[in-house]
């Protein structure tokens, strides 16, 4: 299997990502997408059909804990919060409009 | 410029725990000590990106008054060590060797942050990586690459490269590092170097900044075995604020490294040993073999046949879940905000364009690929149903020998920016560490010889679940055999 990966599918991945890529980036990236799920494909040598996905390894171990119960505590302060915050009231985090008239 | 070597190794934790005990060595005095060789060496390695003086220097002193009191003092009192700035601690910048958290100042410490200073150790500073730990050579930092304190000319590996220089410039008597795919073994056998990668759920990685959830490990490197699992003693153990961590008891490490390797059952897969290996790295790892016979194991050849699918594998999963995890960045509630936009949806875009590195674009762009409608079951699916083959595989094996050893990495160190313009290069550097990442088995590489030019091999010793003890007790064999 040869990826075919194209100049919309960049554009449409970039924008699913929140990537504003430059036409330089936009063409680097078409090349290594395909050069990398070129070299991925070759997965498809495995037959995986009745093999289950595993997400994650605890259960080949089964020690992870039970979840917490749900209780209430205290957290971080809010002014320590909102002091690394590129823009806020002190309350609330600002961002520009969303919606665009 | 021509290079130069920094090699110093860092006194045991033996000698200096009997120093600051005894009242001889002053952790305060310690402390200066290890800021002056900072200030003077740190300018030609790069290793440290922020230094946490204040912090260090009250911790030190609560040590020494701890001490002058005969009051009871903890495994790492007074020792100084070095977090690599994926993790936070408070008080200090956490960067992630990326632009987009420049000037970020987290409130909280990480759980394993928070243990190493409850057990006495001296926080001195942040230590310089690969951008969100995506990279292998170091290369891939915002802050610039880390010089491999063996040869400036040369990559200190990575992700964790400053960790591991760190500790074979002493500039630290320890460090922590995280291993995603490699990020720990890699840098600690290219800086000679002991570096470990813990049991999967074995540490908490509350308060590290996530890049693959599922494959992300938090885990030490010292100058020497028993050192490495005294430090795994003291940050392993359940923690409530990472529901992934492992309720299994936790031994004293240091004292199980101590038991003798003889009559272990050794496995040697040839898949470690085929095509690509340097046959002076090849050639170190066989000596290192016949050091463990000689030693008491058993040798045993195995065969890890789907080894060959694990790059691919680890390079679908792990940038899936890195595409996820660093959707958080996007210049609302911490680091970089582009100035350039007026909607919302153009100032996450902005800002995420301004602040992340080539690499870290390219591994979202080709997780998000892997996740999105029609391309799912082709190719996120796949690897997730490969990974628990790889897994499978290898607890078939552990039926049979008691540790797996290999060589860490096919090469020595390589040059600056021998590989920087190759992605899959880079990529392969990973090829005999992504395994035990995706398996979630443990690990610990140490040094075992070098090159005719002095460069450092290592060999990673591979355990199965929670077997920390028994990696750790090969490990000393190969480093009592001083090859």
């Amino acid at each position: 299997m040869t990826a075919n990966v194209t100049d919309e599918d960049v554009t449409r991945v970039a924008e699913l990502a929140h990537l504003k890529l430059t036409a330089e980036e936009s063409g680097a990236m078409l090349h290594d997408l395909n050069a990398i799920l070129d070299y991925v494909a070759q997965l498809n040598e495995l037959d995986t059909k009745d093999i289950a996905p595993l997400a994650q390894v605890s259960e080949l171990h089964g020690t992870m804990g039970a979840l917490r119960t749900d209780t209430l505590a205290g957290s971080l302060e809010r002014a320590e919060v909102m002091a690394q915050a590129p823009e806020t009231d002190g309350a609330f985090f600002k961002v520009p409009k969303v919606i665009e008239r | 410029m021509s290079a130069e070597s920094y090699v110093e190794m860092p006194k045991s934790l033996k000698e200096l725990q009997e120093g600051v005990r005894s009242g001889s060595v002053k952790a305060t005095h310690l402390a200066e000590n290890y800021f002056e060789r900072i200030a003077a060496v740190n300018p030609n390695l790069n290793v440290y990106l922020s230094l946490t003086r204040e912090r260090a220097l009250q911790q030190a002193a609560k040590v020494d008054d701890a001490a002058s009191k005969g009051e009871p003092l903890g495994p790492l009192a007074g020792i100084p060590v070095g977090i690599k700035d994926v993790l936070v601690a408070k008080g200090a910048p956490a960067t992630a060797g990326s632009k987009i958290l420049k000037g970020y100042q987290p409130p909280y410490d990480a759980t394993a942050v928070k243990r190493l200073e409850a057990a006495g150790a001296v926080i001195l500073g942040k230590l310089n990586c690969d951008e969100f730990a995506m990279g292998s050579s170091n290369e891939n930092s915002a802050y610039g690459p880390v010089r491999n304190p063996v040869d400036t000319d040369r990559v200190p590996g990575g992700s964790s490269g400053g960790s591991a220089a760190a500790v074979a410039a002493n500039l630290a008597v320890a460090t922590l590092g995280t291993d995603t795919g490699g990020s720990i073994r890699q840098p600690a056998s290219f800086c000679g170097v002991v570096g470990v990668l813990p049991t999967y759920g074995r540490v908490s990685r509350f308060g590290l900044i996530a890049f693959a959830s599922s494959l992300d490990r938090i885990g030490p490197f010292a100058g020497n075995v028993r050192d490495a699992a005294t430090m795994l003693g003291v940050i392993a153990g359940h923690d409530p604020c990472d529901a992934t961590s492992s309720e299994a008891p936790v031994p004293d490490f240091a004292v199980e490294s101590d038991k003798p390797a003889d009559g272990l059952r050794i496995g040697v897969p040839e898949e470690y040993f085929a095509e690509g290996l340097d046959p002076e790295v090849r050639a170190s790892i066989e000596k290192g073999i016949d050091a463990l016979r000689v030693a008491g194991c058993s040798i045993k050849k195995i065969s890890l046949p789907t080894t060959r699918y694990a790059i691919p594998t680890y390079y679908l999963v792990a940038t899936a879940e890195a595409s996820a995890n660093l959707a958080r960045f996007d210049g609302v509630r911490y680091g970089h905000r582009s100035s350039e936009s007026t909607t919302l949806a153009d100032m996450y875009s902005h800002s995420r364009d301004e602040g992340f590195g080539a690499e870290v674009k390219r591994r979202i762009m080709l997780g998000t690929y892997a996740l999105s409608a029609g391309y799912y079951d082709a190719y996120y699916l796949k690897a997730q149903q490969v990974r628990r083959l790889l897994a499978e595989e290898f607890l078939r094996a552990f039926a049979e020998v008691d540790a797996i050893v290999t060589p860490t990495s096919p090469t020595p160190a390589f040059r600056l920016g021998e590989k920087a313009n190759d992605p899959l290069a880079m990529y392969l550097a990973d090829i005999y560490t992504v395994t035990a990442s995706l398996a979630g088995i443990c690990g610990v590489t140490v040094p075992c010889g070098a090159t005719s030019t002095g460069l450092p091999v290592g060999m990673q010793v591979l355990a199965t679940h929670m077997s920390e003890s028994t990696a750790f007790c090969v490990a000393r064999a190969v480093e009592a055999a001083k090859i």
